[in-house]
C-alpha cells in the first residue's frame, strides 16, 4: 500500500529526536544542574507538541483531493423541470371569425398557416405527403410538438380517429365539439385537455417520467402495465451490442444463405444512425451450426405443422444462449436476435400464443435480452430436391421483425396508445422523430437520475470513510459530472432537448467512471483501530518519560507555591 | 415527492392510459407473470474459499452447487466461478480430473464443460469485493466480470471455513461480516441487483448474515453462531470427506427441481433438518420484500425467461442495398486458403451419426477409429 504509516515514521521520527538531543545537549552546556533536568524536559515536551506532532500528522494523512460536497447535497434534492414548446395552429374552419378576431396574439404562440385540406388521399389512410407537407410548414426542433387542429366535420381524417400522429413532429387532432357562442377562452381549455393528450403520448406522459426516475424513486403505485414496460425496455448505457445469429439445426439438408451485411446496412443502420446520440451501437452477426431448441415441438394434426406452444418458450432460450458468446473486450449489455430455421423433420414450425392461435410474426421475444424468430423453408423445396437445398432467406421480412423487437428492446415502441389515435408506422426509417424525441426525454431523466445518485452515494462513501485516498483523477471525474448535471438540468428546463441528453450523457459517464474506479475499495485502507496497534509500540515508550518528568514539574512547581505561602504566612 | 409535485406543474401530466379491448386480456396475464418476481436474468457467484487436499469437500460443495445451477439454466457467462484450489488435478487425487459428490464415487461434479473464472490464488477478499461491487480494472475481461443490472437475481454461494463474524479465505486472510454488509449496500446503491440469495455453507454460518441491511436480501446459512457444520461422508478411495451435509441435501434436493418446477423457498428452508445436519440451519427473511411463498426456487437457482410474443412486425418495402465496398480491397489480393485433405475416414469406418447417440459410445467408437487411423498410416507410410 502507498500510504504505509512504517515508511512515514521512520522519517517523522527524526524531528522528535535531533532537536531534542540539540536542546538537552545545550542545557547541559549551559544551566546549573539542578534547573537542567526541568528545562531539559520542558524543552522537550515543548518541541514534541509543536513541531513533532503537527508534522506526524501532516506526513501520515491520506492524499484526499477536495470534492465538490456541498453541490453534491444540493443534488441530493434534485428538482426537475422539463419544458416542451408546443406549438397549436387552427386550420381554416376550425374558429368562428368573431372567435379569430379576439385571438390574443400575445398570449399564445399562433402563426396563421394555410393548411392545404383538399387532399383525397387523407380519406382513407393518412399518407405521408400530407404529414410532409404539414412538416414544411414549420420545422420544429427536436424536443418540440406541432398539433394542428382541423374542423370537427373534416375529412381528412376517419370517422372514429380522433388524431393522427406522423413520421415528423406533427399531429393532427380532430377539434372537440364547442359551440360558436363561446368566447375563445373556453374554446382553448376546451382544447386543452385533448392537447395534452397529444403530447402526453408524443413527448411524455406521468407514467414514463416515474419509469425514467425508478432508479431513485422506488415506484409504490404502479400499473402493470408500465411495470411490464418498465422491465422490457433496456436500461440506458454508453452502448449497446447487437448479436444476428443464424440458427441452422440441420446443414444436411439446408445450405442457407443470407445477406445480412446488406441487410444491416439497409434497414438496421437508419435506426442506429437516427439513435446516435444516445449511444454507440456495434453490430456483429454470426452462424451457429447443429444449435438446437430446448424444447420439443408437438405435431399438430388439425394443421398439420409441428408447433411450440407459449408456455414452452421460456425454456427454449437457455440451451441455446450457451453457444451464443459475446465480445471479450467491451461490457455493453448485448441484445441477441436468432433466427430458426427448423430442421427438415421438424418443419414447418409454428408459434402458438396463450390462446392457442398462430402467430402471424412467428417470433418472440423476451425483455432485456433479445428475440427469436421462426423462419420455415419447408415451401421452398419440393421432396425430390437434392441436398442439402440451397435457400436464400428473404432479409425483408426478417428483418421487418427484428426491427420491431428491436424498437420494443430499446423502449421506443409507444406500446399502448389511447383509444382514437393512429400512429404512422416509421417504415424503412426506423424510427419516427416524435418516438426519438420520447426517448431522449426518458433517457435524459434518467441519466441526469441515476447520474445523482451515483454522485451522492460515492460522496457518503468517501465521506464516511474517512482515510480512502481520493486521487486527482476521480475528483476531476467528480467536478465534471456535477458540473454536467447542473447544465442538463439548465437544458431540460429551457428545453433544449439534444443538449440536455448531451450533457447528461457526459454526467453519467463521468459519474461511473468515479464511482467504479478500482482504487475506491476501502478494504485496501487501514481503518483506525490498526493504526492505534501499529503507532503506539513505538510512540509510548518515548512519550512515557516525557509525560511523568511534565508531571513531577507541574508537581513540584505546587509544593514550591505551598512553600512561599507558607513563608509568607 | 418532489418530483411528482413539480411535474402536475406543467399540467400535462395527468394521462390516464386507456388499453384496447383486444389487448387486456393478453397483457393482464403477460404483466401478472412479470409482476411476480420482478427479474429478467439471473447471475451466480459461486466461491470456495480454502486450500489445501484435505478441503476437497469445499470445492466439490461449490461444483455440486454450480452443476445444478447450470442444469437448472443459467449459462457460464452469467456464473462466476472462484475455486481457491484445484482438486481434479491435485497430485494427491488418485482420480485425476474428477471431483466426486458422492461417495463410491457415484457423481462427478467435475464435468466436461467447468469454466472457473477464478483460481487458485486470484481468489482473495479483494477480488471477492471487486467483482461484488464492480470496482475492477479497466482490462478484466467480460467472464471475470458480475454484469449485473437492477433486475438481475443474483445467487451467491460460499462455502469454506468460518467463524463467527468472519470467513476465512485461503487460510491468510479473513472477509468478516461487516465488509460483507458494506459491499451488498453498495451494490445496492448502484443496482447491482434486484434481489440477492445469500447461502454460506461454513461454521457458525448466521453469523455472516447477521449485519446485513440492504433491502431485497435472503440468506441462509448452515449452522447457527456456536455451532460447527459437519462434513458428510468420507470416501475410503479418495481418503478426504466427499461433501458437507448441508450441501449434501441441498444437492439433492435441487436433483428434483427441473426449470419448471413450482418449488418454493419454503421447500428450501427445511432442508437439511437437525435431525440429518447435526447443525442447526438458519434463515434470515426480515430484509426481503416478497413472501418466501411465493419465490420459487428457479427465480434464483434457474434462469426461466420472461417470453413475450411479438404482435407487430414493421413492413420493409425497401430492396436490401449491396454492402458499401470499403475502397482499397480490390487492390489487396488475398489468397484463399484450403485445409488438405484429411484420411477418408468415412470410407474406411462406417461411422454412426453421434447426436443422439450415447456420448461414451461415441468416445469409445472415437478411441477405436484412432486406433485404426494409425494402423492405416502405418500400412501407407510401410
Amino acid at each position: 500500500m502507498d500510504n504505509s504509516p512504517k515508511t512515514e515514521n521512520s522519517l517523522t521520527i527524526y524531528p522528535f529526536v535531533v532537536p531534542n538531543l540539540l536542546i538537552s545537549y545545550c542545557c547541559i552546556l549551559v544551566m546549573p544542574e539542578k534547573q537542567r533536568g526541568r528545562y531539559a524536559a520542558l524543552a522537550i515536551a515543548a518541541v514534541v507538541i509543536v513541531v513533532g506532532i503537527p508534522l506526524w500528522w501532516k506526513t501520515t494523512e491520506t492524499y484526499r483531493a477536495w470534492l465538490p460536497f456541498s453541490e453534491i447535497s444540493e443534488l441530493d434534492s434534485l428538482q426537475l423541470q422539463l419544458s416542451v414548446d408546443i406549438e397549436v395552429v387552427f386550420s381554416r374552419g376550425t374558429l368562428t371569425p368573431e372567435q379569430q378576431k379576439k385571438f390574443p396574439l400575445s398570449h399564445v404562440n399562433e402563426k396563421e398557416h394555410q393548411v392545404d385540406v383538399s387532399i383525397p388521399e387523407l380519406l382513407t389512410s393518412p399518407s405521408t405527403e400530407a404529414d410532409l407537407s404539414l412538416h414544411m410548414l414549420s420545422e420544429s426542433s427536436c424536443g418540440s410538438v406541432v398539433v394542428y387542429v382541423i374542423p370537427e366535420s373534416s375529412t381528412l381524417l376517419p370517422e372514429d380517429v380522433k388524431v393522427y400522429v406522423g413520421q415528423r413532429r406533427t399531429a393532427l387532432l380532430r377539434s372537440p365539439p364547442f359551440k360558436t357562442s363561446w368566447n375563445l377562452k373556453e374554446v382553448l381549455s376546451n382544447l386543452d385537455v385533448e392537447v395534452e393528450q397529444v403530447v402526453s403520448t408524443m413527448s411524455f406522459g406521468h407514467q414514463d417520467i416515474v419509469a425514467a426516475l425508478s432508479n431513485r424513486v422506488r415506484m409504490t403505485k404502479v400499473t402493470k402495465e408500465s411495470m411490464a414496460d418498465s422491465m422490457r425496455a433496456i436500461k440506458s448505457s454508453p452502448g449497446y451490442e447487437i448479436t444476428f445469429s443464424l440458427l441452422n439445426p440441420d446443414p444436411k439438408s439446408h445450405s442457407l444463405h443470407w445477406d445480412i451485411e446488406g441487410a444491416v446496412q439497409s434497414y438496421i443502420q437508419p435506426l442506429l444512425n437516427k439513435l446516435a446520440p444516445i449511444a454507440n451501437f456495434s453490430v456483429d452477426s454470426q452462424i451457429l451450426y447443429y444449435a438446437v431448441l430446448g424444447v420439443n415441438p408437438r405435431f399438430d394434426n388439425s394443421v398439420s405443422a409441428y408447433t411450440l406452444s407459449a408456455d414452452s418458450l421460456s425454456h427454449v432460450i437457455n440451451p441455446v444462449e450457451a453457444r451464443l458468446g459475446s465480445n471479450a473486450a467491451s461490457s455493453n449489455p448485448v441484445l441477441n436476435f436468432l433466427l430458426y430455421v427448423p430442421d427438415a423433420h421438424h418443419s414447418p414450425l409454428f408459434i402458438r400464443d396463450h390462446s392457442k392461435r398462430k402467430v402471424p410474426s412467428n417470433a418472440f421475444h423476451s425483455p432485456r435480452w433479445g428475440g427469436i424468430m421462426v423462419y420455415n423453408v419447408n415451401e421452398m423445396y419440393g421432396p425430390e430436391a437434392e441436398r442439402p437445398v440451397d435457400i436464400n432467406i428473404n432479409m425483408a421480412k426478417v428483418m421487418g421483425v427484428f426491427l420491431a423487437q428491436l424498437r420494443l428492446m430499446l423502449g421506443v415502441q409507444h406500446t399502448h396508445p389511447p383509444t382514437g389515435f393512429v400512429l404512422q408506422s416509421p417504415g424503412s426509417a426506423g424510427l419516427a422523430d416524435w418516438e426519438l424525441d420520447r426517448l431522449l426525454w426518458s433517457r435524459s431523466v434518467e441519466n441526469i437520475a441515476t447520474a445523482s445518485t451515483t454522485i451522492t452515494s460515492l460522496a457518503q462513501l468517501l465521506d464516511q470513510i474517512g482515510n480512502i485516498v481520493i486521487n486527482d483523477n476521480i475528483a476531476q471525474q467528480v467536478s465534471s459530472a456535477v458540473t454536467s448535471l447542473q447544465s442538463a438540468v439548465a437544458e431540460l428546463e429551457a428545453g433544449n432537448l439534444a443538449f440536455a441528453l448531451q450533457y447528461s450523457r457526459e454526467a453519467i459517464l463521468a459519474s461511473e467512471r468515479a464511482f467504479f474506479d478500482p482504487s475506491l475499495l476501502h478494504l485496501l485502507y487501514f481503518p483506525d483501530d490498526q493504526k492505534f496497534a501499529i503507532y503506539i509500540p513505538l510512540f509510548l515508550p518515548m512519550c512515557v518519560p516525557i509525560v511523568l518528568s511534565l508531571l513531577k514539574i507541574v508537581s513540584e512547581a505546587k509544593k514550591r507555591r505551598a512553600d512561599k505561602q507558607a513563608k509568607s504566612d | 415527492m418532489n418530483y411528482c409535485n413539480l411535474i402536475t406543474i406543467f399540467a400535462f401530466i395527468n394521462l390516464l392510459v386507456s388499453i384496447p379491448h383486444g389487448y387486456s386480456n393478453y397483457v393482464e396475464t403477460k404483466a401478472g407473470q412479470f409482476f411476480s418476481s420482478g427479474h429478467t436474468n439471473n447471475w451466480a457467484v459461486l466461491v470456495c474459499t480454502s486450500r489445501f487436499w484435505f478441503n476437497y469437500r469445499h470445492v466439490a460443495n461449490t461444483l455440486s452447487v454450480y452443476r445444478s445451477v447450470k442444469r437448472l439454466g443459467i449459462p457460464d457467462s452469467h456464473i462466476v466461478l472462484m475455486l481457491a484450489d484445484d482438486m481434479a488435478c491435485n497430485y494427491r487425487n488418485p482420480k485425476p480430473a474428477t471431483v466426486f459428490s458422492h461417495k463410491n464415487m457415484e457423481l462427478n461434479v467435475y464435468g466436461d464443460d467447468v469454466e472457473v473464472d477464478y483460481r487458485g490464488y486470484e481468489v482473495t477478499v479483494e477480488n471477492f469485493l471487486r467483482v461484488l461491487t464492480g470496482r475492477l480494472p479497466p482490462s478484466t475481461p467480460r467472464s471475470k466480470r458480475l454484469l449485473s443490472d437492477d433486475r438481475s437475481n443474483i445467487l451467491i454461494y460460499l462455502t469454506g471455513h468460518g467463524g463467527n463474524g468472519f470467513l476465512k479465505f485461503q487460510d491468510s486472510e479473513e472477509i468478516s461480516n461487516m465488509e460483507l454488509a458494506d459491499a451488498f449496500e453498495q451494490m445496492w446503491q448502484k443496482r447491482r441487483y434486484n434481489e440477492l440469495l445469500f447461502i454460506i455453507d461454513t461454521c457458525q454460518g448466521a453469523s455472516m448474515y447477521e449485519r446485513f441491511y440492504s433491502p431485497n436480501l435472503m440468506a441462509l446459512a448452515s449452522s447457527q453462531v456456536g455451532e460447527d457444520s459437519l462434513s458428510h461422508q468420507p470416501d475410503l478411495g479418495i481418503g478426504v470427506h466427499l461433501m458437507d451435509k448441508y450441501t449434501f441435501y441441498l444437492l439433492e434436493f435441487l436433483e428434483e427441481v427441473h426449470p419448471a418446477s413450482q418449488a418454493n423457498m419454503n421447500d428450501l428452508f427445511k432442508v437439511c433438518p437437525q435431525s440429518q445436519c447435526v447443525s442447526t440451519p438458519g434463515h434470515r427473511t426480515d430484509l426481503f420484500q416478497r413472501d418466501p411463498g411465493s419465490v420459487l426456487i428457479t427465480d434464483f437457482f434457474g434462469s426461466v425467461r420472461k417470453v413475450e410474443i411479438t404482435k407487430d412486425t414493421i413492413n420493409l418495402t425497401s430492396p436490401v442495398e449491396p454492402p458499401i465496398k470499403r475502397s482499397g480491397s480490390s487492390d489487396i489480393q488475398i489468397e484463399s486458403l484450403t485445409y488438405v485433405d484429411q484420411l477418408p475416414v468415412a470410407e474406411i469406418i462406417h461411422q454412426q451419426d453421434c447426436l443422439e447417440a450415447n456420448v461414451t459410445r461415441c468416445r469409445r467408437k472415437q478411441q477405436r477409429t484412432r486406433k485404426l487411423n494409425c494402423q492405416v498410416v502405418e500400412k501407407q507410410t510401410a
